[in-house]
């Protein structure tokens, strides 16, 4: 059995490693509320984004000549996976689904014949796919929004990615990311970037009527042209936030697994440090009654 | 919805800059200006650097400075996508000036063409804003 002086020394560590992950806990509590407000507020955005490319879209189709952003390329033999994981780890399963889901799609697309192409935003992805997919990493980005995430990193990223597309690296971009559900439920999302995925459900189907006679300011077309790259950052900066969120509630729910296990853990150790330690004087007392009873 | 007025919204990718009911809003729109009053018709507009007015009992009782972005307008609602806004009486001309020095600055050490080119697009419209408030 270990020591007192062993076991004394085990517990204050536990201690300290605890004093540690609910600090770490507090911590994660405060951003999340501060990426989860952020991530709400940009919503009303995103939504009015696609609002009006659903009724560009609507008007424009049919037609030749649409943006092949919009519309794909016509093919797909090459895929771009854009991967949003975390920089710091400690947050629990978070990077790990996320990273095997791009490798289950990697390969997937691989064994189908395609070629992959991968862009990583957060070191700890750019690390952990580095390992198989070494050669398909084109780029990544670490340190995204390390202090707040403003809309300028994602249209850096969306711009990179936007230039790949008009040099005909890829013909279609999966952006895979952890959709903030709640502090203990995050959801790992694949989102079609380009084409942009046509509108789904028909219950809007009296606004898709409506577009029908929208008048437009210059033309479809330069609006187009504008709106689609700008949408494309819209999307991303979506990916981001969510991703944000995420992170900060799977790691304040690890954070506080960890400080709950190792209070667990504190008990018993004290309970094995008092019966150590009873025993213990049990013993010595054994000793010196049978020494008094000897004489 | 009450009648005779527009639903007014202006959002930025990073939040909800305003929504209120108002008599008009004047959007500075890529082909001029124009005034969205209620029962517009519809239209999807881009829109330029500029400042957006809302009209409220004959009187503006908003300004806003938008860096561009779009805008769309039904009978009842206009609502403008903005890529940056600012409240007019919020621009704080002594911050723009320092961030327009930075900014020349930058675009004297800009070595490639598209670094010097988005430096040159902050600086257009940071003197824009300064112009807008006066």
């Amino acid at each position: 059995m270990a020591s007192l002086k062993e076991l004394r020394s085990r517990i204050a560590s536990v201690k300290s490693t605890q004093k540690i992950t609910s600090a770490m806990k507090m911590v994660a509590a405060a951003k999340l509320r501060r990426a989860q407000e952020q991530a709400e507020e940009a919503r009303p955005y995103a939504e009015r984004m696609d609002r009006m490319l659903a009724s560009l879209a609507a008007s424009l189709q049919g037609r030749n000549g649409v943006s092949p952003m919009l519309a794909g390329t016509g093919a797909d033999k090459t895929h771009l996976l854009l991967v949003i994981t975390s920089d710091r780890g400690l947050c629990g399963g978070f990077n790990t689904s996320i990273v095997r889901r791009a490798r289950q799609m990697a390969n997937d697309l691989r064994a189908e014949g395609k070629t992959v192409r991968i862009i990583c935003i957060g070191r700890k992805g750019r690390d952990q796919l580095r390992r198989d997919f070494a050669d398909e990493i084109v780029n990544s980005f670490t340190e995204v929004g390390r202090r707040k995430l403003s809309f300028e990193d994602a249209d850096q990223i969306a711009a990179q990615v936007a230039e790949l597309f008009t040099a005909g690296e890829f013909d279609v971009c999966t952006m895979i990311y952890n959709r903030f559900k709640s502090v203990i439920s995050q959801i790992v999302t694949t989102q079609l970037l380009i084409p942009v995925a046509p509108p789904e459900g028909d219950e809007e189907d009296s606004d898709g009527a409506a577009s029908a006679v929208y008048s437009y300011e210059p033309d479809e077309a330069e609006i187009l042209a504008d709106l689609l790259p700008r949408n494309l950052a819209v999307q991303v900066f979506r990916g981001l936030l969510e991703s944000a969120a995420s992170e900060h509630g799977a790691r304040m729910s690890a954070m506080d697994n960890a400080t709950r296990n190792a209070g667990d853990m504190i008990n018993g150790l004290t309970l094995t440090y008092n019966r150590t330690r009873q025993a213990q004087i049990t013993k010595e007392l054994i000793e010196i009654i049978s020494g008094a009873e000897a004489l | 919805m009450t009648e005779g007025k527009v639903e007014f919204e202006l959002v930025s990718p990073e939040r909800l800059l305003m929504s209120e009911t108002v008599d008009m809003v004047v959007v500075p729109g890529a082909e001029g200006d124009f005034g969205v009053l209620p029962r517009h018709s519809l239209l999807i507009s881009a829109v330029r650097r500029g400042v957006i007015q809302a009209w409220k009992n004959n009187t503006v009782s908003d300004r806003i400075f938008v860096a561009g972005g779009f805008c769309e307008v039904t009978a009842e609602r206009c609502t403008v996508l903005a890529e940056e806004g600012v409240r007019v009486d919020d621009i704080d001309k002594d911050a723009i000036q320092a961030e327009l020095k930075n900014l020349r600055e930058d675009a004297a050490d800009a070595k490639t063409p598209d670094e010097r080119s988005a430096v040159e697009s902050r600086i257009a419209i940071h003197e824009a804003m300064l112009e807008a408030a006066g």
